[in-house]
C-alpha cells in the first residue's frame, strides 16, 4: 500500500517538473525560463570535419540556435567562457537495450520439443514479434543513463532484444532531468531483426541458422500476401511488419559471415539493413565492402588469454590468439575501405569499457575524425535524425560535451556532458589543473612530488631524496587529499589542502606518521607536459600478425594461383573406360585437363616428375556435413526452404583436411532429422575463398530426404511430431507432393499465389529441376519412396546410406536410382542389423552407379581406403572400385560431365599420390582444383612451422599483455566442430 | 499394458536374431595341422619367407623354412600370409550390440569408482558385432567396462566360444581408469559460456581419485572391518597381479595419471589413448610405462595439429622407444575390425610393415600380460592364428582363407557373409 502511495507521488512529481505547455500546474507557479545561454570562446566541432576556433554556441530551451565566430548574443543570454576548451557534439550509440529488459530463458522447462506457435492471432512463428514495441517495455534508467553520459553519450537507440523479428525500437536522449516527453526523440526508431529465436518460446522452429535466415524470407513474403489482402484472417505480427514498413530496418547480424547473410535477404527483399556487425569485419573486408551497407560496429575486442600455464596455453587455437591480436584492427580497416559505420557499446560489459577500447582502436590506427562521425553524424543520419543529433547546427538538441581538448586524446577531460541544454557535470571544469612537479615540504623534511595522470585518476609520486613512497591522491571540489607511506617503516603521512584559483602553490594540513598535525607546503617547479605519455604512447605500437585466407591455422598467406602443370611418367587412373595408364603424361592448363598421353610437351608448364606415383581425379564425397555452420532443421517434418548454402563455413579446417585426403568436392548434405530436409550446397574445396567462392557455379541443385528412425525420432525422447511411423513416413510425402503439385498447378495458371518457398522447392523436384539424395536404411522404406516418386511421375536421384539396398537393387535398377553407401558401417542402431560390408559390390554387380560416401569429417579424408573395402568385400575389380569415390559420384551429382575423371576438357581437379591409391600405404601429395594446388606435403610442412613460431610469438605477447598488468581470460579449447547425420542442431 | 507387451515382443525378437545368427564355436583341434609355404609374419618385428608352421592340440610345435618337416593335414598357403591373431583392447565387444538399442547395451553401470563391476560375466560370446571381427583377422579381446572414472574389471577372451566361461583367457585381468580433464564444457543453460573451458574441478576430480587410491590401500591392511567389494576388487593393483589401464590425453593429464598412480603404489600402468604422450616420452620412460596408443583412424584433437598426427601418432611413441600397441575405444564396436588398417595407416607414415604389426599382435599380448600364449607366432604358444591371402594391413588384400583360435579352425562365415550370399544367390535366379 504505501509502495503505491509513493509511486503515484513520483509519477505526480514528474508531471511537475517536465510541465507541457498544455499541462496546467497547481503544486507551484507556471512559470518558463526562457533565456539563453552562450558558451563562448570554445574551439567547436559543429561536426567532426567542421571546426570553429574561438567560437560560440547559443542555446536555448535545450536547442542549438547558433553556433559561429561572430554571433550575436542576446541580452537575456548568460555567459559562460570556454577559453582553451572543446565543444564536441555528444555521442550516439545506435544499439542498446537501454531501459528495457532483455527477456532471459527460463531454466527448465523440459526437454519436450514444441512445434506449434503459442500465440493467437498472430503469426505462426513465435519468434517473429515486429508487433512488439520497445516503447511498451521502456522505463527510463536514471543509472544507466549516468554511465553512459560519463563516456560522452548523449542520446542512444534501444529495442527489445528479443527474437527473430524483434518490433520497433525507442531513441532517447539521456536527459534525468526532464520526463519521457521530452527525452523520447522518436518511439519507433527502427525495425529490428536478428538470427536468434525469443527464449520466451519453445517453438522449435527455426532450429538452425539457416531456418532463421528461411524463416525470414518467408515473414516478407507472407507480409505481402498480406498486405494485398489475400488472408482471411488476422495477423498482428505481419500487420505491424507492414505498418513499420518505411522505418529503417537494423539487424544483428554479429559476425562477418553473418553480416553476409543479412545482406543477402535483405537483397531480395529491396531491404537496406544496418548491420549491427561483430567485429571480425577486417577478415572478409571485400565482401563486406561488396555489401553497400551501413553497419554498427561493436568494439568488445577480446582479452588476452592467460597462457602462464603452458598446457592449458596449447589448447587455444591460434585462430583465437589471432583474434585477440588483430581485432582492434576492425575499425581502422572498415574506414580504410570506405564502409560506413557507427560505434556501439553493445556486447561490452559496461560503457566504461568503452574509451579504453576506442583508444586501443587507435593504437591500431584509426582515425580519429572517422571515429568521431561513428559516434555522432554516422549514427544520427542510420536513424535518420540528422536533423535533430549528431552535430551542433541550429536547430538541433543542445547535446554536446565540454572537454579539456582534444576529445579521444587520452589526457583529455570530459568536464560536461550537456544533454538537450540540461547540464551534467562529469568533471569540474572550474576545477584547476594541479598536474606538475612540486617542491614539497612538511616535517622539516623536503620532498620531490609529481602529480600526473588524467582528471578521473591523478597519479603522485613523493620521493624523498632516491626513496620512493607508495602514495595516493584524491581532488575533488577543488580539496586535494593524499598520503603516502614509507613501506619499510610502514610509516604514514596523509595530507589535505584547498587548492586555490591562482598561483602554482598550495599548502595544508598534514598528520605526521606520529599523530602530529603539522602545516605543509608544495610549490609547482614544473608544468606537467603530455611528452612523456606521447612517448609512453609510441611504445605501445603493437606487432599485429598477418592476415591469412582463411584467416585460420593453415591458412594460405597469399591465395594460391592457378598454374600449368605437366605431370610426367605417372600412372594414371582415368576413372574413364581408358582405364588405368601406366607412364603416361597429363598436361594442365588454365584449370583444365588439355591432354593425355606420353611426351608430352610442356610448353611454358611447369613440370612435375611423377615417376612411380599415381595421378587420380580429386575424390568427390557424395555425403558430408563438413564446412556448414548448421545441418539439421528439424524444427519442422518438412524443412525443403533451407538451404546449406546459406550457411557454409569456409574456415573450416576440415577442408583443409579433406584436401590432404585428396578430396576436391564434397556434397554438403542437410541432416536427417525430418523426412524432408533441406537443400544440399556442391562445393569445391578451395581453401581460402569465401562461402561463394566455394560453391559450383551453376550448381545442379539437390535436396536431402531422409527415412527411418530418426525422422521416426526413435531415439530420443520425442513422441509429438509426425511422423512416428514408417507408414506415417509414406503419407507425409504424399501429402507434401499433393500440396506442392496444387501449389505449381496454381502458380502456372497465372492466379495470384502465396510465394512459398518450401513449396517451390517441392515443385521443383515434381519438374525435374531438383534432384533428392535420401537417407535409407531398410528395403521397405527404400522400395515405398520409389513408389511414392513414380506416383509423381519423377525418379529418386540418389539413395544415400541405402545400406539394404542389396535386397531391392534389381528394384533400384528399375526405378534408375544411384547408390551412394558407406563402406562397412552397420551396429550404430537398430535399423542397420542388416547392413553388409557387400552391399556396394552387390548393388554394382546389378548395374547401379554406386558411390563410397563418409558422412563423416574422419572417414573422408582417407575415401580412397574406403573404396578399396569394396575390393575385399565383394570383390569389385580396382578400377570399379576406385570409381566410386571419383566418377560414380559426379554421376550421381550430375557433375561427370565436369569433374570425376582425368578426361581431355575436364576441370583440373587432380591428386598426386605417393602409392596405389586404393592403398592403406598411399598419402595425397598434391590436391589440385582448377589447376590451383590447394595441398602440398611440402607446404604443408612449412605451414606447420609457420603456425609453431606464430603460436610461440603470439603466446609471449600475451604474457607481457599479463604482465603489464593487462586483463586476461582463461584459455579455451576450439570445440571440434564434428557433424553427422544425426546431429540435431 | 499393450506398450510393455510391444517391448517384450521387441526384446524377444533382438534376441532371436542373434541366437540364430551366431555360427557355431569349432571344436577341439585334434590331428596336427601344418601350414606350409605362407610368408609368416611372426609379431615380433620378424618375417619368414616360405615357411612351415606346424601346431598340435592347439599349440604351435614347429614353426621355420621348408626343411620344417610338415604333418598331419596340410593347408598349402603358398604365396599366402600367415599372421598371429590380432588382438583389440579395450572395447566393450560383447557389451553392446546395437549402439542405439538401450535394452541391448550392458557396458556402463551407475557410479564413478566401480572396480568391483565386471565385464566378464556380461560377455555375449554370440554376439553378432564379435562374430564379424573374425573374418578380418581379429581374433582376440580386452572386454572393457565403460564410463565413470572407474569403470570396472576387464577379462580377456577369444572370439569363438559358446559362452563367457569358455570365452575367457585372463580373467580379471585390469582395472579401467578414465582421468579427469583439465577443459570441459561450458554448461551453457546454466549461464556459462559454451565451448570447452578449463576445469574448474580439476584437482577435486584428481583428488577423489588418489584417495580412491589410499582407502583401497588401506582397506587391505585390516581384517576386522565390514566388507567393501569396491575396494577389495583394487587389490590387485597393488601386488601387481592386475594392471591398471589410464585412460588419459592431456599432457598434463597424463603426467598427473601416471604421477599419482605410482605415488599410491600401483605396480603396473598402462596409458590409454595417450593423444600428447608424444610430447613427455622422457617420462613415460622413466615410470616404464607402456601405451595402448588410439588408433589412427581419428581426428586430430586440436584445431592446429599436423593433420596426420592421428596417423603418425604410434609411431612417433615407437621411435622414441616406448611398448607400444593400438586401441580403438573410442570408436564404435563394429570399427574394431579395422584394426589390421589402423596398423597399415602406420606404414604411409613411414612405420616398418612388420613393426606396425607388432602394435596389434605381439605388443598388445605383452602390455596385456598374455604374451606367454598369444601374439606372436613362436613355438609352445596357441595356435591362435589366420592365413590371408595378401597382405592384412591393407584393405585390398586382407581376405581370410583360414583362421584357428587355439588351434580349433573356425567359420569365417558371419551374418553378413550369409546375407551377401543370399542376395546373390537372390540375383542369380
Amino acid at each position: 500500500m504505501r509502495k503505491a502511495v509513493l509511486f503515484i507521488f513520483f509519477c505526480f512529481g514528474m508531471f511537475v517538473s517536465n510541465a507541457q505547455e498544455y499541462f496546467p500546474k497547481n503544486e507551484g507557479l507556471k512559470e518558463d525560463n526562457n533565456n539563453y545561454t552562450a558558451f563562448t570562446n570554445a574551439t567547436i566541432y559543429v561536426t567532426p570535419t567542421q571546426v570553429i576556433t574561438n567560437g560560440t554556441l547559443l542555446i536555448q530551451n535545450g536547442k542549438v540556435v547558433n553556433v559561429g565566430t561572430s554571433i550575436t548574443i542576446p541580452q537575456n543570454a548568460v555567459h559562460i567562457n570556454l577559453e582553451g576548451k572543446h565543444i564536441y557534439p555528444s555521442f550516439i550509440d545506435p544499439y542498446t537495450n537501454f531501459g528495457i529488459e532483455t527477456p532471459k530463458r527460463k531454466p527448465g522447462q523440459g526437454r519436450s520439443p514444441q512445434y506449434e506457435a503459442s500465440r493467437d492471432g498472430f503469426y505462426w512463428n513465435d519468434h517473429i514479434m515486429p508487433e512488439q514495441n520497445g516503447i511498451d517495455s521502456f522505463t527510463y534508467a536514471k543509472k544507466d543513463a549516468e554511465a553512459l553520459r560519463k563516456v560522452g553519450f548523449g542520446v542512444v537507440n534501444t529495442h527489445l532484444m528479443d527474437g527473430i523479428a524483434r518490433g520497433t525500437g525507442v531513441l532517447v536522449a539521456l536527459n534525468d532531468e526532464n520526463g519521457d516527453a521530452e527525452r523520447i526523440i522518436e518511439d519507433a526508431s527502427g525495425q529490428y531483426f536478428s538470427f536468434s529465436k525469443s527464449v520466451k518460446s519453445k517453438q522449435s522452429y527455426p532450429g538452425s541458422l539457416m531456418g532463421a535466415m528461411a524463416l525470414l524470407r518467408q515473414m516478407y513474403y507472407d507480409a505481402d500476401w498480406y498486405a494485398k489482402g489475400k488472408v482471411a484472417t488476422k495477423d498482428r505480427s505481419l500487420e505491424a511488419l507492414i505498418t513499420n514498413k518505411g522505418i529503417t530496418s537494423f539487424f544483428e547480424a554479429g559476425d562477418k559471415g553473418n553480416d553476409l547473410r543479412a545482406d543477402k535477404i535483405g537483397d531480395l527483399f529491396n531491404i537496406n539493413y544496418v548491420i549491427v556487425g561483430g567485429g571480425d569485419e577486417y577478415e572478409a573486408i571485400e565482401s563486406i565492402k561488396a555489401t553497400n551497407a551501413k553497419y554498427i560496429i561493436p568494439i568488445n575486442f577480446p582479452e588476452a588469454y592467460d597462457v602462464s600455464n603452458p598446457y592449458l596455453a596449447d589448447y587455444i587455437s591460434l585462430e583465437d590468439m589471432r583474434t585477440w591480436n588483430q581485432a582492434p584492427l576492425n575499425p581502422k580497416v572498415l574506414s580504410e575501405n570506405g564502409v560506413t559505420f557507427s560505434l556501439t557499446t553493445h556486447d561490452l560489459k559496461k560503457p566504461s569499457e568503452f574509451s579504453e577500447q576506442l583508444q586501443k582502436a587507435f593504437t591500431y590506427g584509426f582515425d580519429k575524425t572517422k571515429a568521431l562521425e561513428a559516434l555522432t553524424t554516422v549514427p544520427a543520419e542510420l536513424l535518420g535524425k540528422s536533423d535533430k543529433i549528431g552535430s551542433l547546427q541550429t536547430g538541433r538538441y543542445a547535446n554536446f560535451l565540454i572537454t579539456s581538448g582534444p576529445v579521444f586524446d587520452k589526457e583529455t577531460t570530459l568536464y560536461e556532458n550537456w544533454v538537450q541544454g540540461v547540464k551534467n557535470v562529469i568533471h569540474s571544469k572550474d576545477q584547476k589543473d594541479i598536474r606538475g612537479e612540486y617542491a614539497f615540504a612538511a616535517g622539516g623534511k623536503k620532498y620531490d612530488a609529481t602529480i600526473s595522470g588524467t582528471a578521473d585518476k591523478l597519479k603522485l609520486e613523493v620521493k624523498l631524496d632516491s626513496v620512493k613512497y607508495a602514495s595516493k591522491i584524491e581532488y575533488t571540489e577543488n580539496w586535494i587529499t593524499f598520503s603516502f607511506t614509507d613501506e619499510a617503516s610502514k610509516e604514514t603521512h596523509t595530507a589535505t589542502a584547498i587548492i586555490q584559483k591562482e598561483g602554482t602553490y598550495f599548502s595544508g594540513k598534514i598528520i605526521l606518521p606520529n599523530g602530529v598535525e603539522t602545516t605543509f607546503t608544495a610549490t609547482r617547479t614544473k608544468d606537467f607536459s603530455e611528452e612523456d605519455t606521447a612517448s609512453e604512447e609510441k611504445n605501445d605500437t603493437v606487432e599485429i600478425v598477418p592476415i591469412t585466407y582463411p584467416n585460420v591455422g593453415y591458412g594460405f598467406s597469399e591465395k594460391p594461383k592457378q598454374q600449368d602443370l605437366l605431370f610426367r611418367n605417372a600412372t594414371v587412373w582415368t576413372s574413364e573406360t581408358a582405364g588405368i595408364l601406366t607412364e603416361t603424361d597429363v598436361l594442365i592448363k588454365n584449370g583444365k585437363i588439355t591432354k593425355i598421353g606420353k611426351n608430352l610437351n610442356a610448353g611454358s608448364a611447369k613440370m612435375i616428375d611423377a615417376t612411380g606415383k599415381h595421378l587420380t581425379a580429386g575424390i568427390i564425397d557424395e555425403h558430408s556435413h563438413i564446412a556448414a555452420l548448421s545441418i539439421n532443421e528439424g524444427g519442422h517434418n518438412s524443412s525443403a526452404e533451407v538451404s546449406i548454402a546459406d550457411v557454409i563455413d569456409p574456415e573450416d579446417v576440415a577442408i583443409y583436411r579433406d584436401l590432404a585426403g585428396g578430396v576436391t568436392s564434397i556434397q554438403i548434405l542437410h541432416g536427417s532429422a525430418n523426412p524432408i530436409g533441406g537443400q544440399s550446397a556442391i562445393i569445391k574445396l578451395k581453401w581460402g575463398e569465401n562461402a561463394d567462392g566455394l560453391l559450383y557455379s551453376e550448381s545442379p541443385k539437390f535436396i536431402k530426404f531422409a527415412l527411418g528412425e530418426n525422422v521416426k525420432q526413435s531415439n530420443w525422447q520425442s513422441f509429438k511430431r509426425f511422423p512416428q511411423t514408417r507408414m506415417g513416413v509414406e503419407q507425409l510425402y504424399i501429402n507434401y507432393f499433393n500440396r506442392a503439385k496444387e501449389y505449381d498447378t496454381k502458380k502456372k495458371s497465372g492466379q495470384p499465389f502465396r510465394y512459398d518457398e518450401e513449396m517451390e522447392v517441392l515443385a521443383q523436384i515434381l519438374n525435374g529441376e531438383r534432384f533428392i539424395s535420401c537417407h535409407s536404411y531398410v528395403q521397405s522404406e527404400i522400395n515405398m519412396l520409389m513408389k511414392v516418386a513414380e506416383k509423381f511421375n519423377f525418379r529418386v536421384n540418389t539413395f544415400t546410406h541405402i545400406l539394404e539396398g542389396y535386397k531391392v537393387a534389381d528394384k533400384m535398377k528399375e526405378h534408375g536410382v544411384g547408390a551412394s553407401t558407406f563402406s562397412d558401417w552397420w551396429a550404430y542402431k537398430f535399423e542397420v542389423n542388416d547392413a553388409i560390408p557387400y552391399n556396394a559390390a552387390i548393388m554394382a554387380s546389378q548395374g547401379l552407379t554406386v558411390a563410397i560416401n563418409s558422412d563423416d569429417a574422419e572417414m573422408s579424408r582417407r575415401l580412397n581406403q574406403e573404396a578399396a573395402k569394396t575390393v575385399k568385400y565383394g570383390g569389385m575389380t580396382e578400377e570399379e572400385a576406385w570409381k566410386t569415390v571419383t566418377i560414380n559420384p559426379a554421376k550421381l551429382l550430375h557433375l561427370d560431365k565436369r569433374v570425376g575423371s582425368i578426361k581431355e576438357g575436364k576441370d583440373a581437379d587432380v591428386v598426386l599420390w605417393t602409392d596405389h591409391p586404393l592403398s592403406v600405404y598411399a598419402k595425397a601429395e598434391k590436391t589440385i582444383i582448377e589447376g590451383v594446388v590447394y595441398f602440398d606435403l611440402q607446404q604443408d610442412a612449412q605451414k606447420r612451422m609457420a603456425i609453431h613460431l606464430e603460436r610461440n610469438k603470439l603466446q609471449k605477447m600475451m604474457l607481457q599483455e599479463k604482465e603489464k598488468g593487462g586483463k586476461t581470460k582463461p584459455p579455451k579449447r576450439k570445440e571440434n566442430k564434428h557433424f553427422e547425420c544425426e546431429t540435431l542442431n | 499394458m499393450k506398450n510393455l507387451k510391444q517391448i517384450l515382443v521387441g526384446v524377444a525378437f533382438l534376441f532371436g536374431i542373434h541366437a540364430i545368427a551366431q555360427q557355431t564355436p569349432a571344436t577341439k583341434q585334434t590331428g596336427t595341422i601344418t601350414i606350409t609355404g605362407a610368408t609368416a609374419h611372426i609379431g615380433n618385428g620378424t618375417i619368414l619367407e616360405n615357411s612351415t608352421l606346424v601346431f598340435e592340440n592347439g599349440k604351435i610345435t614347429a614353426i621355420g623354412n621348408q626343411t620344417t618337416p610338415a604333418k598331419g593335414r596340410i593347408i598349402d598357403a603358398k604365396g599366402k600370409h600367415v599372421y598371429p591373431g590380432f588382438i583389440a583392447p579395450a572395447k566393450p565387444l560383447g557389451l553392446v550390440e546395437v549402439d542405439a538399442v538401450r535394452a541391448s547395451n550392458d557396458d556402463d553401470e551407475i557410479g564413478d569408482f566401480i572396480p568391483n563391476i565386471r565385464s566378464l560375466i556380461a560377455y555375449n560370446a554370440e554376439s553378432k558385432v564379435v562374430e564379424s571381427m573374425r573374418p578380418n583377422g581379429v581374433l582376440l579381446g580386452q572386454i572393457a567396462p565403460q564410463g565413470g572414472r572407474i569403470s570396472g574389471t576387464s577379462s580377456i577372451v577369444q572370439f569363438d566360444a559358446w559362452n563367457w566361461e569358455d570365452a575367457a583367457v585372463k580373467v580379471d585381468d585390469g582395472i579401467h581408469l578414465h582421468w579427469p580433464s583439465t577443459f570441459r564444457r561450458g554448461r551453457w543453460w546454466q549461464g556459462e559460456p559454451r565451448g570447452f573451458l578449463p576445469n574448474k574441478d580439476y584437482t577435486k576430480d584428481v583428488d577423489e581419485v588418489t584417495a580412491f587410491y589410499n582407502n583401497s590401500k588401506a582397506y587391505g591392511k585390516s581384517r576386522t572391518e565390514t566388507k567393501n567389494e569396491a575396494f577389495n576388487a583394487m587389490k590387485g593393483l597393488f601386488d601387481g597381479s592386475q594392471k591398471l589401464y589410464v585412460y588419459a590425453n592431456g599432457e598434463k593429464e597424463i603426467i598427473d595419471a601416471v604421477t599419482s598412480a605410482k605415488e599410491s603404489g600401483v605396480k603396473e600402468v598402462v596409458l590409454v589413448g595417450g593423444y600428447e604422450a608424444y610430447k613427455i616420452i622422457p617420462f613415460l620412460k622413466k615410470y616404464n610405462i607402456s601405451v595402448l596408443v588410439q588408433h589412427t583412424h581419428s581426428l586430430p584433437k586440436k584445431a592446429d595439429d599436423d593433420y596426420d598426427l592421428p596417423y603418425k601418432l604410434p609411431k612417433l611413441l615407437v621411435d622414441g622407444g616406448l611398448l607400444v600397441a593400438l586401441e580403438n575405444s573410442s570408436t564404435s564396436n563394429f570399427q574394431t575390425r579395422n584394426l589390421p588398417f589402423y596398423a597399415g595407416q602406420l606404414v604411409a607414415q613411414g612405420m616398418e610393415k612388420e613393426t606396425a604389426l607388432q602394435l596389434i599382435t605381439g605388443n598388445t599380448a605383452k602390455i596385456l600380460g598374455i604374451d606367454a600364449s598369444y601374439g606372436t607366432l613362436e613355438i609352445g604358444k596357441s595356435a591362435t592364428l589366420f592365413i590371408s591371402e595378401g597382405d592384412a594391413l591393407d584393405m585390398r588384400t586382407n581376405v581370410l582363407t583360414h583362421a584357428f583360435i587355439d588351434g580349433r579352425e573356425l567359420s569365417l562365415e558371419t551374418h553378413q557373409t550369409e546375407l551377401w550370399k543370399r542376395y546373390m544367390e537372390k540375383y542369380s535366379r
